[in-house]
């Protein structure tokens, strides 16, 4: 396989909050809590989990909207943190996001033409006939002909809104795009659309991308591996596809076992209560009070990843002696 | 099939748009039995809310009936006057939606927002229906129940609105339910748990239920007959396994086609072409003839009936030998 474009390593994101009193002890909000992994180039690495565990978070400081707490992110091998102001510059040219919901992160009041050329101009890219070049063409790749150019969002179904945000995404020629949640927002007929041109556009420019969903088809569909997050931290990371290599993880196993199948009609093991709180996630293992093969261990330690087999790394006690 | 409980006949629902009305639904005609539980699938905007709506009375200012017959219990909906319906409404016929966040009322503890309904439909005293609202409460699976009760909705997860909704919804015992989407904003975990609860409380309480949803997986999971909408037409009504199986319609076919999963990895996925009409440019003729991979002539010119295919299988196709 390729060698690796992206590389975490103890991030974390801790969101304080407000003091309820004086003598009150200050409370965090532990959105990401020490996650490591690694991105291969031209590889697609799917980010599961349910709401607020922490993986749209995980998107936003891999494309540095968000500034970790602690922890380090390197790309191309190089640490992003101690970046010059002109090499980070460049790093945001290699690196993009493209966002779930098409219809507010498209400026209403400006053409498609204006949104697409305006990160040509701040990068100083062309001139003003060559920007204009670059766009259409594009447009072109993400199915929208030149005459988009001239149009307005509320112009635009949700679809195309959405091949837009992709465009946007592709002007700079990126190296590693964090898709959140793209593709949820869309009717069936015009999802298969959008994920067809996600993977076409990656095979032919050999993009990498981090594939943020909560829709476990959506990401067994495209993803090569698939990393599963449950409050705030990485409890599974698999290979898609590999049937004798399935997902080990109790949570995991319930996350996929709860998802309906179209095929058939099938028993699961249902999750019983909430995810907790994650200001003051529980002791030990975060998904022990859930887990149904709890054992004593897992209320007082920490489990930490370890590896299980080639490409497969696993958080669990049960695992634990595999070592 | 058992008796029929609610019956739709040949509806036809109107949007007014300056001084043209524009069908947004045409055609509709279904049966739901006692006990029974049938599904409506398709995309936005094919009218699968706005059939709930006319069955709940509740269609927008701009939107009217223009033609065709709802009855329930053989009686007519249609025709019923404005107090006629707030008898119905809650007590019979009940509803829970996609947001429990919104559909609850946020300055009222929850317990009371359930109590009131019995207060307002089974003429019991406060005391008693504080009491029913706390079993409903328990039967939906709620946990410490005594406490919960004067909890506000922002106290609560999605998961536990969604339960209180249906508490709500179930408490007078009513003969249909409708579920708009009543999973599409919860995690998968939770949807489970949803879903459960539902089968659970269908099986026990025997109230039938419409329930709409866009998640084929999910009509799978509860629903016995399911029909497909496409374009304010019913495209496509059999028994869930029937239906999901053997696809007759062309465009119900396109759908399970153009689903992601693990077992489509490696493959292109399959593409619907086109996009659904606007309500304002719907053309004569078969509603899915512009994006029919296998139209012909007469599909563009004349609208098909729906017509049988099977035992229980209706199909909306010129294509499909009757």
């Amino acid at each position: 396989m390729n060698r690796e474009l992206l590389k975490v390593s103890g991030l974390t994101k801790h969101y304080p909050l407000p003091r309820q009193g004086l003598m009150e002890k200050k409370q965090v909000v532990r959105a990401v809590d020490g996650i490591s992994f690694r991105i291969r180039e031209g590889e697609i690495f799917g980010l599961v989990g349910e709401s607020g565990c922490g993986k749209s978070t995980t998107g936003q400081m891999l494309v540095q909207l968000v500034k970790q707490t602690e922890g380090e992110l390197y790309f191309q091998g190089e640490p992003v943190s101690g970046l010059s102001e002109s090499r980070m510059k460049a790093l945001r040219r290699d690196i993009q996001i493209v966002f779930q919901d098409p219809y507010s992160s498209l400026n209403p009041k400006k053409t498609i033409g204006w949104t697409l050329e305006e990160p040509l101009i701040i990068h100083r890219i062309g001139d003003k006939l060559q920007r204009r070049k670059i766009v259409s063409e594009t447009l072109e790749q993400v199915g929208l002909d030149a005459s988009y150019m001239d149009r307005y969002p509320h112009e635009l179904s949700g679809g195309q809104k959405q091949r837009v945000g992709i465009a946007a995404a592709l002007v700079l020629e990126p190296k590693f795009i964090v898709i959140d949640e793209a593709v949820s927002a869309l009717d069936v007929s015009v999802q298969s659309q959008i994920l067809n041109l996600l993977k076409e556009l990656q095979e032919k420019r050999g993009l990498t991308y981090l594939f943020i969903s909560h829709d476990l088809n959506v990401v067994e569909y495209i993803s090569d591996r698939i990393g599963v997050m449950y409050l705030g931290k990485i409890v599974e990371i698999f290979e898609a596809g590999v049937a004798d290599k399935g997902p080990l993880h109790p949570y995991t196993r319930a996350l996929f076992s709860a998802v309906p199948d179209v095929h058939k009609r099938k028993e699961h093991a249902v999750l019983q209560g909430d995810v907790p709180n994650p200001i003051e996630p529980p002791g030990g293992c975060a998904f022990h009070p859930r887990c149904p093969a709890v054992m004593d261990i897992c209320r007082s330690e920490v489990p930490q990843l370890r590896k299980v087999g080639s490409g497969h790394e696993v958080s669990c006690h049960i695992y634990a002696e595999g070592e | 099939m058992t008796n029929s409980l609610l019956e739709m006949r040949d509806l036809e629902v109107a949007f007014t748009l300056g001084k043209q009305d524009y069908p947004a639904l045409q055609q509709m005609t279904f049966q739901i039995g006692e006990k029974e539980t049938v599904g409506i699938v398709g995309e936005s905007g094919c009218g699968k809310s706005l059939t709930s709506l006319s069955i709940m009375g509740l269609l927008p200012g701009t939107a009217k009936i223009t033609k065709g017959e709802i009855r329930l219990d053989g009686k007519s909906l249609v025709t019923s006057s404005a107090q006629q319906w707030s008898g119905v409404r809650g007590k019979d016929i009940t509803m829970i939606f996609q947001d429990p966040m919104t559909a609850l009322n946020p300055l009222m503890p929850v317990g009371k927002q359930i109590a009131e309904m019995a207060l307002l439909h089974l003429g019991v005293s406060r005391k008693e229906a504080r009491q029913l609202a706390l079993d409903m409460m328990a039967k939906v699976g709620l946990s410490r129940v005594d406490r919960l009760y004067g909890d506000y909705p922002h106290q609560l997860s999605g998961g536990m609105m969604q339960r209180i909704m249906i508490a709500m919804a179930l408490i007078c015992q009513p003969k249909l339910l409708i579920a708009d989407e009543p999973t599409t904003a919860l995690d998968v975990t939770i949807q489970a748990q949803i879903l459960n609860l539902l089968r659970d409380m269908n099986h026990s309480t025997g109230t039938a239920m419409l329930f709409i949803s866009h998640d084929l997986g999910v009509i799978r999971e509860v629903c016995d007959r399911v029909i497909v909408m496409y374009a304010g037409y019913m495209v496509e009504e059999a028994p869930v396994e029937e239906l999901l199986d053997h696809p007759r319609h062309p465009y119900t076919a396109g759908l399970l086609q153009s689903l992601p999963g693990a077992d489509k990895r490696g493959r292109i996925l399959y593409t619907i072409p086109g996009r659904v009409p606007p309500l304002t440019g719907r053309r004569t003729g078969c509603p899915f003839a512009g994006r029919c991979p296998s139209a012909t002539a007469i599909c563009a010119a004349e609208v098909p009936q729906m017509k049988k295919a099977g035992e229980q299988h209706l199909v909306r196709c010129h294509l499909v030998a009757g």
